[in-house]
């Protein structure tokens, strides 16, 4: 029962740690084909292949954004993908000490009998591609898994199916030397209030912790990307100082010491509300051995996306907004976010109702 | 094993300033301890305890810096092997006497923050009409009680025992903080050399999960005790394997019967060889592998680790604490020993009136040795030859 030590061991818990550095945190650009579309579409963008290479240079060559960062999440095209300089992406990132990571989870599909809830995709020769992946310069991974909350949900199926699912992918990365982000997003949809999402929150986590020991998972070589606590999207704001209480309550009682570092994903809060919660998180002043960082993708992208709109001539100011974001969640990672550099599309919410990634 | 030495070096050290932060603990009691579990009717299942707060403040106050537990609950039979071990005879008197011997040691309080009585213990009083409880709480000492009522055989597992006790737990349990406890604790055992089966395993959990529940429902903060047997010839390794799977299950289960963490004290076995092991471990190696055990499954919500001795002599059992303290842990980790804080004592006195000074004096300085080990900071100068006799005895039959 004790955990895997495998021959990446050592290199696992190294890079975890890494990731996990206070000051930094993950950008999320792994975006599928199909949903980079849709962000391209909101901005008259068409959905092609050098569109999706330009968007993503824009990003991995922002000037001083990579230094905010620890890691970056690519997408299985991404990862292959070159500037226009005809450098690999994985190259630049890593000459700017940005690990990369490459998501593996094939989707979510729908659990017959349940009440639209889901189940992640993906464990089909998971091994064979998280080597092949690792060989191309990858070294953490992603699998989402999905739950929501409502009168009947999450349906204790929907908490162990996902809970198990995540636990096998996370073996089976660290088999193959990719630490595993561990990703159970529960979704901010419904009516609900902050406690619900509380107590739903860590009854999940302590399933995902029961299932990685039962996979002899190495929590010391894993991340964690949870949700934030929040009401429901159809209820009143609270704020960021209960939802800061609420998380970190929540995260106490569920993640060990051992796990190095707990990445946040922002769902869909606007760019500054995400910062400012995360900000919170680590003002709060009740021991907390882990990191509290972030993996965002729409809170880092979103006005950067937009001032872009696709035209080489806004490339440096889109820069300068994603800048601006990165070093804002930097400084919410130390607690030290003063504000200020919510413009109004910082401040847009983006929220997506049954938000399909 | 090279692999897990390295594994060791490569783990992550807490930044001291971080934790010396997250000491000035601010308790998250304006957030409500309310947990909903979501049942398939359309109505949701809201627990919340009245004790929540007083609670957290009493496991807080137990895990107190310097501070551990004086396991003094032995069951009227078990006393009485005690006392048979100094040649006297398993009377209330008897065990009034000793008992009263261990709580007027004058300054007690400084290092022992909790002491668990038998039930006997709860409601007796000295040979002046002194309560024990009342004792207790000048010298700046919690009471608790034990409430389990002893390990059974279990039935389908290979010869390995469970802990009974839930039945009348919650009326017993109100009746024991009317009289002034405040801890409560249940020890089960898991036995590696039979196995353990994987339901010996759950039901040890599931044992404490239950008892643990109804303690807070009741006022009582509950010891969480799966005392995992130093018998055997297994090495440490193993025992940490069975460790990681027990604690596992405690945990998983704990938080299905919706328990406070911030209102529990754990008392794990540390993480040893077998007690007939050809290879002895050092403090260091002990410590090792009991950090990281701890380290994997305890939630830092939980606010006090206090171990059990489980036969070890009274110094080793100080040398391993203390070799477990020389950084900061996110959790208060101390003890909550009998044999190794009692054996000397018991000895000192013999029985005899003439002795209770000094016998008191030996209890202090295995307190203070103790204490000073929380804090990292014992030397184990002028230890007594008696103080480091192993107490191991094979099948031990608590």
């Amino acid at each position: 029962m004790s955990a895997f030590v495998g021959k990446y061991a050592e290199e696992l818990i190294k890079t975890a740690n890494y990731i996990a550095t206070p000051g930094k945190g993950i950008l999320a650009a792994d975006e599928s084909t199909g949903t980079i579309g849709k962000r391209l579409a909101s901005i008259n963008v068409e959905n092609i292949e050098s569109n999706r290479q330009a968007l993503r240079e824009l990003l991995f060559t922002s000037p001083g954004a990579l230094a905010c960062l620890s890691g970056v999440i690519l997408f299985e095209e991404t990862l292959y993908q070159k500037t226009s300089d005809g450098k690999p992406f994985v190259e630049v990132l890593q000459e700017n000490n940005v690990v990369p990571g490459i998501k593996v989870d094939k989707g979510v599909v729908e659990l017959a009998g349940t009440n639209g809830e889901t189940t992640t995709q993906g464990l089909d020769s998971l091994g064979a591609r998280c080597a092949q992946y690792y060989r191309a310069g990858a070294r953490f991974a992603k699998w989402r898994a999905v739950l929501k909350i409502g009168p009947t949900e999450p349906s204790e199926l929907s908490v162990q199916q996902n809970a198990q699912g995540l636990a096998r992918y996370a073996i089976i990365c660290q088999e193959n030397g990719l630490v595993p982000i561990v990703e159970p997003e529960i979704l901010t949809d419904g009516n609900h209030d902050i406690k619900k999402c509380a107590a739903v929150t860590e009854i999940v986590l302590a399933a995902v912790y029961k299932a990685l020991s039962d996979h002899h998972v190495l929590l010391e070589g894993t991340l964690l990307k949870p949700n934030m606590v929040t009401p429901g999207s159809d209820s009143p704001k609270v704020a960021p100082e209960v939802i800061a209480e609420y998380t970190v309550t929540a995260l106490r009682r569920t993640v060990p010491a051992a796990v190095p570092g707990i990445v946040f994903l922002s769902g869909g809060q606007s760019e500054e509300e995400a910062t400012l919660n995360l900000n919170g998180m680590n003002k709060l002043e009740v021991l907390k051995p882990w990191t509290l960082s972030f993996s965002f993708g729409r809170a880092l992208q979103q006005s950067t996306l937009k001032i872009w709109a696709g035209k080489k001539e806004n490339v440096e100011k889109a820069q300068d907004a994603f800048l601006a974001r990165c070093k804002a969640n930097s400084d919410a990672t130390l607690g030290k976010y003063a504000g200020g550099s919510a413009g109004g599309l910082a401040s847009e919410s983006l929220y997506v109702k049954e938000y399909k990634y | 094993m090279a692999a897990s030495a390295s594994l060791l070096k490569s783990s992550p050290v807490l930044d001291k300033s971080e934790l010396l932060k997250g000491q000035a603990l601010r308790q998250p009691s304006a957030v409500s301890v309310v947990r909903c579990q979501p049942v398939s009717s359309s109505s949701l299942t809201v627990r919340a305890s009245s004790y929540a707060d007083e609670l957290v403040k009493t496991a807080k106050t137990v895990a107190s810096p310097g501070r551990g537990i004086l396991a003094m609950d032995e069951s009227n039979a078990t006393c009485g092997k005690r006392l048979a071990s100094i040649g006297l005879e398993n009377t209330e008197a008897n065990r009034q006497a000793y008992r009263t011997l261990l709580v007027t040691a004058p300054g007690l309080g400084q290092y022992i923050s909790g002491a668990i009585l038998f039930e006997e213990t709860l409601y007796q009083s000295t040979v002046d009409g002194k309560k024990i409880v009342d004792i207790l709480v000048e010298q700046n000492i919690v009471p608790g009680i034990k409430v389990d009522k002893g390990l059974v055989p279990l039935a389908g597992s290979n010869n390995e025992s469970w802990c009974q006790g839930l039945d009348g737990l919650a009326s017993r349990s109100a009746a024991y903080y009317q009289q002034g406890a405040r801890f409560a604790k249940w020890r089960t055992v898991v036995s590696i050399p039979n196995g353990p089966s994987a339901l010996a395993v759950k039901e040890a959990a599931w044992g404490l999960a239950r008892y643990a529940a109804i303690s807070q429902d009741n006022g009582l903060v509950p010891i969480v005790e799966p005392e995992i047997l130093l018998d055997g010839e297994h090495g440490i390794e193993r025992t940490f394997e069975v460790s990681l799977k027990v604690w596992a299950e405690v945990f998983f289960y704990l938080a299905e019967n919706n328990v406070l963490f911030e209102g529990i004290l754990l008392k794990p076995s540390m993480v040893t060889p077998g007690a007939e092991c050809k290879d002895k471990a050092t403090p260091e190696q002990v410590a090792d592998y009991t950090l990281r055990l701890l380290k994997r499954r305890i939630p830092p919500a939980v606010p006090g680790i206090m171990f059990l001795s489980g036969g070890q002599s009274e110094v080793e059992a100080t040398l391993n604490l203390n070799a477990m303290n020389q950084a900061p842990n996110p959790w208060h980790v101390s003890f909550s020993y009998a044999r190794a804080l009692q054996n000397t004592c018991l000895k000192t006195w013999g029985g005899r009136p003439e002795n209770v000074k000094a016998a008191q004096e030996t209890l202090l300085i295995r307190a203070q040795a103790n204490s000073l080990a929380q804090l990292g900071k014992y030397t184990g100068e002028g230890e007594s030859e008696e103080a480091k006799k192993g107490m191991f005895v094979k099948g031990y039959v608590y």
